[in-house]
């Protein structure tokens, strides 16, 4: 780890040990984009707690990643109003058109997928979050523009907001 | 500025209330998740582009969900309140041409009756709204929640303001008197709660606001939240006082990214003028509120759980009791309710506790917000009095059943809670006639499915849910969800046998009897409800071991399953 990451590091631990281990570890994962065993390691020591019971928290919760996470992460809705409009069949198109699996990362680092609960946005179903970007009633086909319209962006460096041109 | 008295709350209110024109053009454009998922983000840039370039003198609102997300994005033209769904950014320019400048409604961009096909003008006479009782979410669509003056616009913080002047007792005894049940699922008289958490005596307590909202399928929480977070911290400094409490934590869900941004901006602003922190309103009473994320466990809105969540540590849950009221967080008495609940107290508090108790059921009162998603037309947050019937709520405010489809089931309570078909429709909704369906209120999620979707496939899926979300802790639940999971698998794939289904309702028993928490103890339920209520179903998946819905998927033709004729009494 290099020193200015080791310091902003130390900074979190300090500042949120009061809220708790949860808050101290969300940060991180915010700032580090996972929990490295070099992260909690530091957490470890800074907040004198055993490793066992840090990696016993991290391991309850899905929202903590032990392995490094995409630069998008695709969160598919697996929540009952998504389920009975489809999604699954959203999720295995995504699959396929990414050619990766669920909670995994494609090689590059590029692409992430997830799958959760319920986003809050079951109105919309099918719905799929791409890092904070909500998108609704997700047909197959606007699936397919939208990892497009990412891979694009990805291609061309520049980020342009997708419009919704479909529903 | 610290607002110090309730003098001094009333001037601000009028000075606010003064400086606003209400004849004031305000284009009221809805920023809350579901409409963002939908391109409100970029529409309100254009919007706001547009009217600082020509220099018009006209207020844009971005505010939280109103519930109507399906139709979104939303943007309603106000003093008229003339609604327009479903606006692209294609429109900006068009609107701002026709409707503000020529004062001209397009036809194109208002909402049409999806049964009378008759184009609706005015917000206000949307059949989806028109029909509903809009208590609790009558603010979103009228202010901006990150502004705390809109909120104080509409007399909020006065319920708190006189609050703070009754005896505690007197507070208790109006929220006793109003019959409000916690709406987290469980039921539980508030006021009762809150006397419990009174007559402990110790110089710590906490309150926590239980917004973990993990029921998928639902979203009044997120709304409330996003739309009106001054509306909960209102409720929850209520509270504080009347328990005599010391401290309280919101536990937002981290898939709430917005949620959380606006409750966070509502407590800074709160603290500002003094509605929160030392000696609020000069009454005496300080108070102060923290948020706390949750990081994705679904168990973590059962209340031990929650608080052991809070303390930094695994959220499992604990034996009770000691229930939370005696040794709850960090030891201490603490009360615990949920969103909807708290966002009930200010109404109570200004109206008192008997007017509130006029709309409802015997045993339920006031109004319920549900989250009607699924296979119906208008889908979206419906508020309305406890006792309304499914069959108003899914064919006249959800305009009825998608496509040309027929109704076939409702799923009410989420995982905890079971399947109903249209025998049950006539039902009023409160807590008791629901749990004697085989049903439950839950937090209000409402999923309403057609003649396409299998009901086996849905036990499966609600078992696969509970399995995962499992803390683990108890055999019956961890191991007994999985064997239940196992069966269900089995007979969806086409080879599952006749005494599957005795084997489901044994396991049943023994999981509903033997699990540590709520999560074990109703996990059988969705699948109890859909044997008891879809026994063609079942036998389809058995017998012919073929069903042509879970196959289908749009390949295969789909069979119709006509709903059972509702019983003559
Ligand atoms: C597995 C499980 C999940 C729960 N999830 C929630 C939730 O997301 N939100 C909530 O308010 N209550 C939830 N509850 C109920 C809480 O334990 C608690 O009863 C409730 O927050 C009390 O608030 P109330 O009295 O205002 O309803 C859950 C219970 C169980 C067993
Ligand atoms: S019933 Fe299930 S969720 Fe609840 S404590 Fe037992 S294992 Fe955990
Ligand atoms: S069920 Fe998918 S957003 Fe709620
Ligand atoms: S998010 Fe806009 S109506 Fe719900």
């Amino acid at each position: 780890m290099e020193d200015k990451d080791r310091t902003r590091l130390i900074e979190i631990i300090e500042k949120f040990k009061e809220d708790g281990l949860i808050s101290v570890l969300q940060k991180i994962q915010d700032v580090f984009n996972y929990l490295s065993p070099e992260t909690i390691v530091m957490v470890s020591k800074y907040m004198k707690m055993p490793l066992s019971k840090i990696y016993g928290v991290i391991t309850f919760y899905h929202h903590f990643s032990l392995k490094p996470r995409g630069k998008y992460t695709i969160r598919v809705c697996k929540g009952t109003a998504c389920h009975v409009k489809g999604g699954e069949e959203n999720l295995t198109r995504i699959k396929r058109l990414l050619s990766i699996k669920e909670e995994e990362v494609s090689e590059d680092f590029v692409w992430g997928l997830e799958t959760v609960a319920c986003v809050g946005a079951c109105a919309l179903a099918p719905v799929v979050m791409i890092n904070d970007e909500y998108y609704g009633k997700m047909s197959l086909h606007k699936t397919e523009l939208i990892i497009d319209h990412y891979k694009a962006i990805e291609k061309t460096g520049e980020y342009v907001k997708y419009e919704d041109k479909v529903s | 500025m610290k607002i110090r008295s309730v003098n001094e709350l009333s001037e601000y209110r009028e000075r606010i209330v003064k400086s606003h024109n209400p004849k004031k053009t305000t284009i009221s454009i809805c920023n809350g998740a579901g409409c963002l998922a939908l391109g409100a983000k970029t529409l309100s840039e254009l919007f706001e582009n547009d009217v600082k370039k020509r220099n018009l003198d006209i207020e844009i609102l971005k505010t939280g969900c109103p519930g109507f997300c399906e139709k979104g994005p939303l943007v309603t033209i106000f003093p008229q309140g003339i609604f327009y769904s479903k606006v692209t950014s294609d429109d900006v320019s068009l609107i701002i041409d026709e409707t503000i400048i020529k004062g001209k409604i397009i036809d194109r961009l208002l909402y049409e009756d999806p049964n009378t096909k008759e184009k609706i003008k005015k917000v206000s006479d949307v059949p989806f709204y028109k029909k509903q009782t809009r208590r609790l979410l009558s603010l979103n669509d009228k202010i901006d929640p990150t502004n705390i003056s809109h909120y104080i616009q509409y007399n909020g913080y006065s319920a708190l303001s006189l609050a703070l002047f009754i005896p505690q007792d007197e507070i208790i005894k109006e929220v006793k008197k109003s019959g409000l049940r916690g709406r987290g699922g469980g039921g539980f008289p508030t006021g009762m709660k809150w006397e419990f958490l009174k007559k402990e005596n110790a110089s710590v307590k906490y309150i926590i606001c239980n917004a973990d909202e993990g029921d998928p399928g639902a979203f009044m929480d997120r709304a409330l939240m996003e739309g009106n977070p001054h509306l909960i911290l209102e409720g929850m400094i209520i509270g504080g006082y009347a328990t005599g409490s010391t401290e309280g934590f919101v536990y937002v869900r981290t898939e709430y990214p917005l949620a959380l941004k606006h409750i966070t901006i509502a407590i800074q602003d709160a603290e500002k003028l003094g509605f929160l922190g030392e000696n609020i309103l000069g009454s005496g009473f300080s108070f102060k509120i923290k948020v706390r994320e949750g990081a994705g466990a679904f168990v973590c809105g059962e209340e031990t759980a929650l608080i052991a969540s809070i303390e930094g540590k695994r959220g499992m849950p604990r034996p009770r009791p000691p229930y939370p009221i005696k040794s709850g967080l960090f030891g201490k008495p603490t009360l615990i309710n949920n969103v909807e609940t708290f966002v009930n107290i200010p109404y109570i508090i200004q109206n008192g506790g008997d007017d509130y108790a006029k709309i409802g059921t015997k045993t339920s009162k006031g109004t319920k917000i549900f989250a009607l998603a699924g296979k119906v037309k208008n889908t979206g947050l419906v508020e309305v009095a406890m006792g309304t019937t499914l069959k108003e709520i899914i064919f006249e405010i959800g305009g009825g059943i998608l496509g040309e489809r027929e109704f076939k089931a409702v799923q009410l309570g989420g995982p905890s809670g079971g399947c109903l078909s249209s025998k049950d429709l006539d039902i009023g909704v409160d807590y008791e006639s629901l749990i004697l369906k085989g049903a439950m209120m839950g937090s209000g999620g409402m999923i309403v499915m057609d003649e396409t979707n299998c009901m086996v496939e849905l036990a499966r899926f609600f078992m696969e849910f509970v399995q995962n979300e499992s803390c683990g802790k108890c055999v019956p639940c961890r191991i007994g969800t999985r064997k239940m999971l196992d069966i269900l698998t089995r007979l969806t794939k086409g080879k599952g046998k006749q005494e599957d289904i005795l084997e489901l309702k044994r396991l049943a028993k023994l999981i509903k009897e033997s699990s540590l928490c709520g999560l074990g103890q109703t996990a059988p339920n969705p699948v109890l409800s859909t044997i008891n209520n879809f026994p063609e179903d079942y036998r389809v998946h058995i017998e012919e071991k073929f069903c042509p819905l879970c196959k289908s998927k749009g390949v295969f033709p789909v069979r119709h399953f006509k709903p059972e004729e509702p019983k003559k009494e």
